[in-house]
């Protein structure tokens, strides 16, 4: 992000939530990404998410794999631990510190690189088990540290900067992760902040995996005339479909919309999230219904953003695997120690 | 042998067919034995299959107590007709063949060195019993019916142990006592019983347990106090895990609750498997994973990032035959370089290695305990041998007084009052940082890279910085020599000791090594002391042990001499000193081997 580094002295009449904290406190380290960069716009959103809800940052694990994208996590949530790990495996390390620690709320960050191709793997198992936490592909279909290579992302025909065309076809995070069972699946763009701030709150509130598919386009190598992650042509082919309306446990349901085009679902937490219907014909919580309308959509070269899926009722990994509501790594060592005793019993069965 | 030796002093091995649950029959037998007081081991050769390919067993018994392969078989109980051939060969001089007479095989059966005995297994369980199955499965008890005449083996263990197995179904104990009858009568009316290789009871196995090395590992993996595991199934380590998760449903479903205080999660594959340890671990679980070579291979990027982030994770590497898929259901210690060295770049490992099902227990605890104290991973190298084969051990003792290490942690008191944290930097003077979990306190926030990082743990590209740090490792590696288990040396107490050679080892070695060294003492060839190493970075016992003696015999199971290998880089010892001894066939390593390749070289040496 292409700021000075500010002092840590903040204005006393800056808004504080309800932790006490201002959005200062939501900030990290200053960006080292390319001025423009739609990424550093996604940290700016959510930042902002963690704030409204008023999550401290030092209940949040931050974690990333490898890419332009997961290095933002140093750039927001300073007070949050965070986990930069290998290429494509971030998947696994959030599911181990979920397994470890399920009370802590946790973000993974990945591109289309890191999660599409060397990582689609790790990715598709994440979503199978559940895992309970937020999964941003900041999506720009090209790879940047290595300047400029096609991404799996990447859609037939999109020119590369030297004016190549990409002859394969895309991998669509969102269809896939719809088709692998994912139980949250939306879609936003780094350029539309005001749409971004409830979903990535709604992802935050949902108990399981939820996924956000966020076109972030790469000022520096994917921002040219034919290519299809470009701002313009993004904006140009965009159709928000659903718009999510987050309303927290505390906060009074304040309906800005027409009765029948709301509809809203409670999530596990208390908290509802709401969906202002865009298109009339489209029903988020219609999984076969959603699969065929983002998938006609697409036929006509047009991207789906919104909330597009949403099922509350399915259980995350730790309802899955029984295991105990005190988080493994606060259980004491009396609680896991079974004993000379025991140890006497199972030997009896040795000889 | 005199036949007064061969007393609960021989080898019985028996051949048969995967899939025919000729397991529980030689558990049976086994068990039989060890009931009777009798010393005994048992290592079962199976092929990589699930029915129809040729497995043995061998069952040791040995007054003495020995718990290796003596390289010799006394007696073959030849129930695969496929590999008759072999398995008649196999017997040593003066031994014993009993093969399935039902159908005649006279002229495969040319030996005048042993005696063949013929029995009409199939013939006499397809007229007694009804079910195809129970034809197959009765035909296995029968012939442990047979041992029991010609062994001499204690009938009323058997029944008490067959009542154990099938108390509560009368049918089934009912059908198992007629096959063993069978076997007993048919024995008994057409042989000399019982033959020169019989059983006596004795009273050696009292405070003594039968079991394998993986079931023992995940055990102390439970006593460790291990929270979360995540693995992808791999001959064979697989039952490591299944061990814990067992344990796990009996000790650990919190009684208040219902719930389980413990997290298995099987992974999609080992790279997932590990990070999913990783990420336990950084989070405050202890956690582990197993596998085998291949495995450590796939999980070899996430090991560097692990020790060069330092982050703490135990892993244990049930080595197989290598190399690429190899025999993935034989043993060696082939994975030592490849562990020790996991990964690219300037990477080290701290590695365990247990000798048998005891160390494997105790190793758990040590192994935890110094991944959280080092922050670093921690890889026990185990084998096939000792994880899936039964083994005679004293029965394991708990002090209930274990209080888990678990190094420098600041807690959020701490945190509050100080004036800033800092990840890397060495503190103590140890090399070893402080660290901090997430979730605890804003002030103990940082972030984990395997890219260049500072002392302070922000990134860096600076070259001083860099070197800071990974200069620190190094001198961390030197604190893990002075907390890792010492060697166990074991030194002639006579004066024919000697200062010429000595033996050097790890693992599963030990158990052929003490047997070789009593038979080289007997013999008069040499009385050797011996060292077994049960660490990596090497103690500084170790170099000192060597240095004592002129030359040292390196024994190990694998054939580029790893162990040496890592000795001479690690230690600057000339090379020359070490003399490698290789077993790499796939068999855990017997005690004529070391006998035979001890006195080769001494005999060489003197002619030269």
């Amino acid at each position: 992000m292409s700021f000075i580094k500010k002092p840590k002295i903040t204005h006393p009449g800056l808004p504080r939530n309800a932790a006490g904290l201002t959005l200062r406190d939501y900030e990290g380290a200053m960006s080292t990404l390319c001025a423009g960069c739609g990424h550093d716009s996604i940290s700016s959103a959510i930042m902002q998410a963690y704030f409204e809800l008023a999550i401290e940052p030092h209940r949040v694990a931050k974690v990333s794999g490898i890419g332009c994208s997961s290095k933002t996590p140093t750039y927001f949530l300073g007070g949050a631990h965070g986990f930069n790990s290998v290429h494509g495996r971030m998947p696994s390390i959030a599911t181990g510190a979920n397994a470890a620690n399920r009370e802590l709320q946790y973000i993974g960050v990945s591109g289309d690189g890191d999660s599409l191709s060397i990582g689609l793997g790790q990715f598709a198992h994440a979503i199978r088990r559940n895992v309970n936490m937020m999964y941003l592909i900041e999506n720009n279909g090209v790879y940047g540290l290595t300047k400029g290579q096609f991404s799996a992302s990447a859609d037939r025909g999109s020119k590369a900067k030297k004016g190549e065309a990409n002859p394969y076809s895309p991998i669509d995070p969102v269809l896939l992760a719809i088709s692998l069972g994912c139980t949250f699946v939306g879609r936003g763009f780094s350029g539309d902040k005001e749409h971004l701030v409830p979903l990535i709150k709604s992802a935050i509130s949902h108990s399981g995996f939820a996924l956000l598919d966020i076109i972030s386009p790469c000022v520096t190598f994917n921002d040219h005339e034919g290519s299809t992650k470009s701002y313009a042509h993004t904006r140009a082919h965009m159709r928000e479909t659903v718009h999510a309306d987050y309303t927290s446990v505390h906060e009074e349901i304040v309906s800005h919309v027409e009765p029948g085009e709301f509809k809203k679902i409670q999530m596990h937490d208390g908290s509802r999230v709401g969906f202002k219907r865009v298109d009339e014909n489209f029903d988020p919580t219609d999984r076969i219904g959603a699969i065929s309308y983002i998938e006609s959509h697409r036929a006509k070269g047009e991207v789906v953003t919104g909330l597009l899926y949403l099922e509350e009722s399915t259980s995350e990994m730790h309802h899955v695997l029984g295991s105990s509501e005190t988080a493994m790594s606060e259980l004491p060592y009396e609680k896991l120690n079974p004993g000379a005793q025991n140890l006497e019993r199972i030997q009896a069965r040795w000889r | 042998m005199s036949n007064k030796a061969k007393t609960n002093n021989f080898v019985v091995k028996i051949a048969n067919v995967n899939g025919t649950g000729s397991a529980s029959a030689n558990g049976l037998l086994m068990k039989s034995i060890f009931r009777m007081g009798i010393p005994v081991t048992g290592k079962n050769f199976f092929p990589s299959n699930i029915q129809g390919l040729p497995t043995w067993y061998e069952i040791r018994v040995s007054k003495d107590g020995y718990l290796c392969r003596s390289g010799k078989v006394d007696f073959m109980i030849a129930m695969n007709a496929e590999t008759y051939e072999s398995d008649l060969a196999d017997v040593s001089p003066g031994g014993f063949f009993l093969y399935d007479s039902t159908w005649a095989r006279k002229g495969m059966m040319q030996r005048d060195d042993i005696t063949v005995l013929g029995i009409p297994l199939s013939g006499m369980c397809n007229e007694a019993f009804e079910s195809a199955r129970a034809k197959v499965l009765m035909k296995n008890v029968a012939y442990v019916g047979a041992l029991v005449a010609l062994l001499n083996i204690d009938m009323g263990v058997v029944e008490t142990l067959l009542n154990e197995t099938f108390g509560s179904k009368p049918h089934l104990m009912e059908a198992n006592m007629q096959a063993i009858k069978m076997g007993q009568t048919f024995a008994l009316e057409n042989f000399d019983c019982p033959l020169p290789l019989k059983l006596e009871p004795m009273d050696k196995t009292a405070g003594h347990v039968l079991v394998d090395g993986n079931t023992t590992a995940g055990l102390g993996a439970v006593y460790a106090g291990a929270t979360v595991t995540s693995w992808y199934p791999i001959t064979p380590s697989t039952s490591l895990i299944d061990a814990f998760s067992i344990f796990c449903k009996q000790l650990r479903v919190d009684p208040d609750t219902g719930k389980n205080n413990y997290c298995v999660i099987q992974a999609e594959d080992e790279l997932a498997a590990i990070g999913m340890v990783l990420g336990a671990n950084w989070n405050g679980a202890r956690a582990f994973t197993a596998t085998s070579g291949p495995g450590v291979s796939l999980m070899s990027e996430f090991l560097g990032l692990a020790y060069y982030a330092e982050i703490p994770a135990v892993l244990y590497d049930v080595q197989r035959v290598s190399p690429s898929t190899g025999m993935p259901t034989r043993t060696q210690q082939c994975d030592i370089i490849s562990a020790a060295y996991a990964s690219h770049g300037d990477t080290k490992h701290v590695l365990l290695f247990p000798a048998d099902p005891t160390d494997c227990f105790h190793m758990s605890q040590q192994a935890f305990d110094l991944a959280e104290q080092l922050q670093t991973p921690v890889i026990v190298l185990t084998d096939l041998d000792i994880g899936m084969n039964d083994w005679m051990i004293p029965e394991i003792e708990w002090d209930d007084s274990y209080v888990p290490a678990r190094g420098k942690v600041y807690d959020r008191e701490a945190l509050r009052n100080m004036d800033n944290f800092y990840r890397y930097l060495d503190v103590d003077g140890d090399a070893i940082p402080w660290r901090t979990l997430p979730g605890v306190d804003p002030k103990g926030a940082y972030f984990v890279r395997g890219s260049g990082h500072n002392k302070f743990g922000g990134y860096t590209e600076k070259s001083d910085e860099y070197k800071d740090v990974i200069d620190r490792l190094r001198r961390k590696f030197d604190t893990a020599a002075s907390m890792v288990p010492a060697p166990v040396i074991d030194k002639a107490t006579d004066a024919k000791a000697n200062k010429q050679w000595a033996i050097v080892s790890i693992g599963s070695c030990d158990g052929a090594i003490r047997e070789a060294r009593d038979r080289l003492t007997a013999s008069g060839i040499a009385t050797l002391d011996y060292m077994r190493i049960r660490a990596f970075p090497f103690a500084d016992d170790v170099a000192n042990f060597i240095l004592d003696y002129d030359h040292v015999f390196v024994v190990e199971q694998n054939r580029d001499a790893q162990l040496r290998q890592l000795l001479s880089n690690e230690l600057s010892i000339d090379p020359n000193r070490l003399i490698p001894m290789l077993s790499y066939d796939g068999m855990p390593v017997s005690s004529d081997f070391i006998v035979d390749a001890v006195e080769e070289h001494i005999q060489q040496g003197r002619a030269a």
